[in-house]
């Protein structure tokens, strides 16, 4: 019940944004994760963005992986 | 898909794979509290990749399957007052009551709708004035402020036909019942991740602190999940006991301060009862007296008297203390189309993604 899926928020108005959820449009409330810009991803969970996706983090755990990946 | 795709490469897992073998001496049992993570666990076969002495058990982290017969009955009882209309995640449709359920009440005629965002039920309260509409307010900390915004909107709408049946569930407290327990060996937790993206790591600290075990937040997909335990099986051969972040993409240590407000803004702690559990100090919530007016628990409704199935070890399962291949109703007379306790009902409960994978 928990899931949460990444989409891209592509329009806002006010608290409610437009996300592309893997090439399909979603209405998502902006009402708990207010400071977000188009362009960003968030984590939506029951129609409402959560979080703000980290993509510097979301790189450096890969990029730390596949280090470790290598070094074995 | 973006930030899903590229966690689950395959040369990459290989690797986690061989540095957890490399690194594993001591043998560990870890609960993967989650019930979304014990799905990918069971789809990506990690159990039958890790070496023998890391055992991986299944916790109560599904909020439909902790939800408390008494709790199914009263939403039944509900359904059936002809003013109102029940509104619920799908999930609940299908969970066993005492002697029905709320998909039997809808094949009866009974007003029940399912939605996917608590913000739908202001829609329904707003087209049907006549009646009274209750939202079973069903989930953990990651659906509560949800909820909470939901029941904010409502009173800022003066929406006065909207009631909620709060069975909401806080995840932290239900570890401390199970650390307390003599009957289930905790090594360390693989903490949710998407529940710790609005509390983040302070409500965990106890964990450590005070039982010294490990636990590591932990995203959904397969990298996450072995690198999760790669982390775990770090602090125990290191022998030391910390929270950690594997999840650091959508975790923080602070959580989600506004969500954390919303809720705040709503509903104040409360003891609650848990399917197999019992009643935990604090793993729940009662309505402030701001918003008193919308739990539906002030309704006057004459339920049935509580009664379960005396085979269904739905409860033990939920503690990790019992797997459903123990269970005598497992797949005999427990299944998907016909299941006997929730376990069986939620596509997160452990007996369903036993019945799907094995």
């Amino acid at each position: 019940m928990c899931l949460g899926i990444p989409g891209r928020v592509v329009e806002i108005e006010k608290n409610v944004a437009k996300a592309d959820v893997g090439g399909f449009l979603r209405d998502i409330s902006l009402d708990l994760c207010p400071d977000v810009s188009i362009g960003e991803y968030v984590l939506i969970h029951t129609g409402f963005a959560i979080q703000k996706v980290d993509e510097k983090e979301a790189e450096e755990t890969l990029e730390l992986l596949k280090k470790m990946a290598e070094a074995i | 898909m973006k930030f899903i795709d590229e966690f689950r490469d395959k040369d990459i897992a290989e690797g986690l794979i061989q540095r957890i073998q490399k690194t594993s001496t001591h043998p560990i049992q870890l609960m993967e509290v989650c019930g979304t993570h014990t799905v990918s666990i069971f789809r990506y076969g990690i159990r039958a990749i890790l070496p023998e002495q890391i055992r991986l058990i299944s916790g109560p982290g599904c909020p439909v399957c902790v939800t408390p017969n008494a709790d199914i009955d009263l939403a039944i009882a509900l359904s059936r007052q002809k003013d109102v209309i029940i509104v619920t995640f799908g999930d609940m449709m299908r969970v066993p009551g005492s002697t029905s359920s709320l998909q039997k009440e809808k094949a009866e005629g009974r007003d029940i709708r399912i939605i996917y965002s608590s913000l739908e039920a202001l829609k329904i309260a707003n087209e049907h004035s006549e009646k009274r509409v209750v939202f079973l307010a069903i989930g953990f900390e990651t659906t509560s402020p949800t909820i909470s915004v939901a029941i904010l909107r409502a009173k800022e709408e003066k929406l006065r036909n909207l009631f909620f049946l709060d069975s909401q569930k806080r995840v932290p407290p239900a570890l401390t019942a199970l650390l307390q327990s003599k009957q289930v060996k905790i090594d360390g937790f693989i903490l949710p991740g998407h529940v710790s993206t609005i509390i983040g790591t302070k409500p965990y600290q106890f964990i450590a602190k005070e039982y010294g075990r490990p636990a590591v937040i932990t995203g959904f997909e397969p990298l996450d999940i072995l690198q999760g335990i790669w982390m775990l099986v770090q602090q125990t051969e290191e022998n030391r006991a910390s929270i950690e972040i594997q999840y650091r993409r959508v975790v923080h240590d602070e959580g989600n301060p506004i969500a954390l407000r919303k809720i705040d803004e709503v509903f104040e702690k409360d003891d609650s009862y848990w399917r197999g559990l019992g009643r935990i100090p604090d793993s729940g919530y009662r309505f402030k007296e701001s918003h008193k007016q919308m739990d539906v628990r002030n309704f006057n409704v004459e339920v049935e008297p509580t009664k379960e199935h005396p085979e269904c070890l739905c409860g033990e399962v939920l503690q990790g203390i019992k797997s459903p291949l123990e269970c005598g109703l497992f797949k005999k007379v427990c299944h998907p189309e016909n299941p006997v306790g929730p376990c069986m009902v939620s596509i997160e409960g452990t007996c369903h993604t036993y019945y799907k994978f094995s």
